[in-house]
């Protein structure tokens, strides 16, 4: 196990610096010049050379490779030219608004994507199954932005069941921020104000991203379920005389949730990246929204500070399904995969 | 081969009357059961033969009333001691699934459930019927009953998975799984026909042992004749969802009184003789898709008169414990004409 843990974060780290390479030279081809970006498109060019000379862009290529990679071992992202901050602090200050929303997003498509999915397997062609169908088109097939703003329109304009966008009431203060993310914050300052209000902000954003999620959850579910049901060793559940809860749960559904874990774990994996659109609608603080603009802008430092991360964070869900999968599967074994 | 010399007690165990099934599929309804009848004694071995797709397997499922859509079970009884699995609620036909009638299905590698530890699938069978059981005695009871099976380390090999184990130790895990309830009627079907050869009859033998220990009653599912000559007190042979003979396995074996019988212990390879040609049956299974109207088999059959091809035969009573249904009986008996090996006295 340890043997195993080792060799996956060294194949971490060696993807890590194939990412960091890649970057790079991307950045070199890209056929526009970020410094007018940073300058301004009518900046005189002794500014533009000035700024060129500062951040280094008339080095040769492999000096200027040298500095970049000798600044990210050392862990420094170096600056945005966006905001004027290190891309690391940006960072710390985007990525657990996208976090938060991103997890409370896949539970939701979790908690509810898995049993839709058994029970449309179980009750085929039923209401159930047209229902979660119907679920599941809405839920891959609408653009994200159109269903947040009706949801919007609907809940918090028309209905006034959940509150405007944003992470939080404005009249509220936000606790000390210790993990940046609100909910486990305002837990630890035992603060339930601010607990629930920043509960009742994340519905709508969370219930609009989850429902991508539950809709591929949903369907994988229904199909290995039914594969599963199908197979012997559930008659022979039944020939033991085990009670049909006992059947579905215990019998099937453990074996039909083999497919499923790698399903979820591309889900948060993507969520994780964080939805421009989504927060861009729910001004919500994120990750998706800076990188956005940071591509926009040609903020290169952000953008390969966003990649890294995205990369590291895909790395790292993928890890745990590979550990989710051995715990699952006893066919799979740590040790020799 | 020798015949078993228990006394059999005639008390009645099971008794399946006028069974049918039906499975509404697209080209149709599949009439797989018309009418099958027949009783298990305590503590007898009921064998029951026929080609593939006569509705071995139905019957046996119908037993357990586990028949999945789009099969149904359209009419008939089946009186298990004093009660009508057919009209009983789901409760109590759970009670009876696994703690009084078991059933071994022939794939054991598949039937086994890959994600949990062997000796837990054999204990669970226990601590469904007895729920005052915990869970440590119930394991302690299942690796007895895999240590019965003759299974070597019964404690490390109830800590494995399905895919660590061969087949042949599969099938006693399920056989342990399924006796470990001590039932009063184990079915069998066909428990050893995907086995390699070389461990059908140590598997057989075992399972054979364990139920005389038990004194459970068996209906046993098999091809094989001369499995069944050795293991059944009585034999039922099947034809296109009818039972077409029955009685006591020496008396079919030897003097079939139903033409598909004959047929059928004329192909058994004569190892005598190896060199003798293959006996086949002429013709085809019939399709399953008309209801029954008449003798499902008088297509193939070398006796066939007119009436085979209008009537349903009755079932003639040729002696006490033998039974064929067949006009040709309808005044004599007929003769088993042609070579066929004794299974009886190889
Ligand atoms: N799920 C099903 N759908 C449609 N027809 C079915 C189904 N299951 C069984 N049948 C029909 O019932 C008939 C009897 O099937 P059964 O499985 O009992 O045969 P069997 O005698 O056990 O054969 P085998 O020796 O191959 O196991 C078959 O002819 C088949 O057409
Ligand atoms: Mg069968």
């Amino acid at each position: 196990m340890l043997q195993y843990l080792i060799r996956r974060v060294v194949t971490l780290a060696i993807t890590l610096i194939g990412i960091m390479v890649v970057t790079f030279f991307i950045s070199l081809v890209i056929p526009a010049d970020p410094l007018s970006s940073i300058a301004g498109p009518q900046a005189p060019q002794e500014t533009v050379d000035r700024l060129r000379k500062l951040y280094g862009f008339d080095q040769p290529i492999y000096i200027q490779f040298g500095r970049y990679a000798n600044r990210l071992a050392h862990g420094d992202l170096g600056t945005s030219f966006q905001t004027g901050r290190p891309v690391l602090e940006d960072i710390a200050k985007y990525f657990p608004a996208t976090f938060e929303l991103a997890t409370i997003a896949l539970f939701f498509s979790i908690i509810v994507g898995i049993p839709l999915g058994v029970l449309s397997a179980v009750y085929r062609n039923s209401p159930i199954d047209h229902f979660s169908r119907v679920l599941s088109l809405i839920g891959v097939s609408m653009p994200v932005f159109w269903l947040g703003l009706v949801f919007l329109l609907i809940f918090y304009f028309k209905l006034g069941w959940f509150p405007e966008p944003g992470r939080l009431d404005i009249m509220l203060i936000e606790p000390e921020r210790l993990t940046g993310m609100l909910l486990v914050d305002s837990l630890i300052a035992l603060d339930w104000e601010v607990f629930f209000d920043a509960l009742k902000h994340m519905f709508l954003p969370a219930f609009v991203l989850g429902l991508y999620g539950l809709a591929g959850i949903a369907r994988i579910v229904r199909s290995s379920m039914l594969d599963v049901l199908s197979q012997e060793y559930i008659k022979t559940a039944r020939i033991k005389g085990a009670r049909e809860f006992i059947v579905l749960t215990r019998h099937a559904l453990r074996n039909a949730l083999i497919p499923a874990v790698t399903i979820i774990g591309l889900t948060y994996g993507g969520l994780l990246e964080g939805s421009v659109l989504t927060e861009t609608i729910f001004s919500w603080p994120g990750l998706g929204r800076y990188l956005g603009t940071a591509f926009l802008t040609l903020d290169l430092n952000a953008v390969v500070g966003g990649t890294m991360l995205v990369a590291l964070t895909f790395c790292l869900v993928n890890l745990v399904v590979d550990l989710l999968y051995a715990f699952l599967d006893p066919k799979i074994t740590l040790a020799r995969s | 081969m020798l015949l078993k010399d228990t006394p059999v007690t005639t008390d009645k165990l099971l008794s399946v009357q006028d069974l049918r099934v039906h499975f509404h599929t697209l080209r149709g309804i599949v009439h797989a059961l018309e009418g099958v009848s027949f009783h298990l004694n305590r503590q007898e071995t009921l064998g029951l033969a026929g080609e593939t797709g006569c509705g071995k397997s139905v019957t046996a499922r119908s037993v357990l009333r586990l028949i999945d859509p789009p099969g149904r079970i359209v009419s008939g009884r089946i009186i298990f001691e004093d009660r009508d699995i057919l009209t009983l609620d789901d409760t109590a036909v759970r009670a009876i699934r696994g703690g009084e009638i078991s059933m071994i299905m022939q794939e054991p590698k598949m039937s086994l459930n890959p994600v949990i530890r062997v000796g837990d699938q054999v204990a669970e069978a226990l601590l469904i019927h007895d729920t005052s059981l915990n869970r440590s005695s119930a394991r302690t009871q299942a690796e007895e009953m895999l240590t019965q099976m003759g299974i070597p380390e019964a404690h490390r090999t109830s800590r494995r998975y399905p895919h660590e184990l061969s087949g042949g130790m599969a099938q006693r895990i399920m056989i342990a799984m399924m006796l470990v309830t001590r039932p009063k009627l184990l079915i069998a079907d066909e428990p050893t026909s995907a086995l390699d050869v070389t461990i059908q009859a140590q598997i057989l033998a075992l399972m054979d042992k364990l139920v005389q220990d038990i004194r459970t009653s068996v209906l046993m599912i098999t091809h094989d004749l001369g499995v069944m000559a050795e293991t059944c007190d009585r034999v039922a042979v099947m034809y296109a969802g009818n039972i077409v003979e029955m009685g006591a396995v020496r008396s079919v074996l030897k003097d079939p009184q139903h033409p598909y019988t004959q047929g059928l212990l004329k192909t058994v390879p004569d190892k005598a003789n190896p060199d003798h040609p293959l006996y086949a049956i002429k013709g085809n299974v019939p399709s399953l898709l008309q209801p029954q109207n008449h003798c499902r088999f008088s297509d193939r059959c070398e006796y066939a008169m007119a009436r085979c091809s209008r009537e349903i035969p009755p079932v003639y009573q040729m002696t006490d414990d033998h039974e064929a249904a067949c006009f040709l009986h309808d005044g004599q008996s007929i003769s088993s004409g042609g070579k066929q090996v004794d299974l009886m006295n190889p």
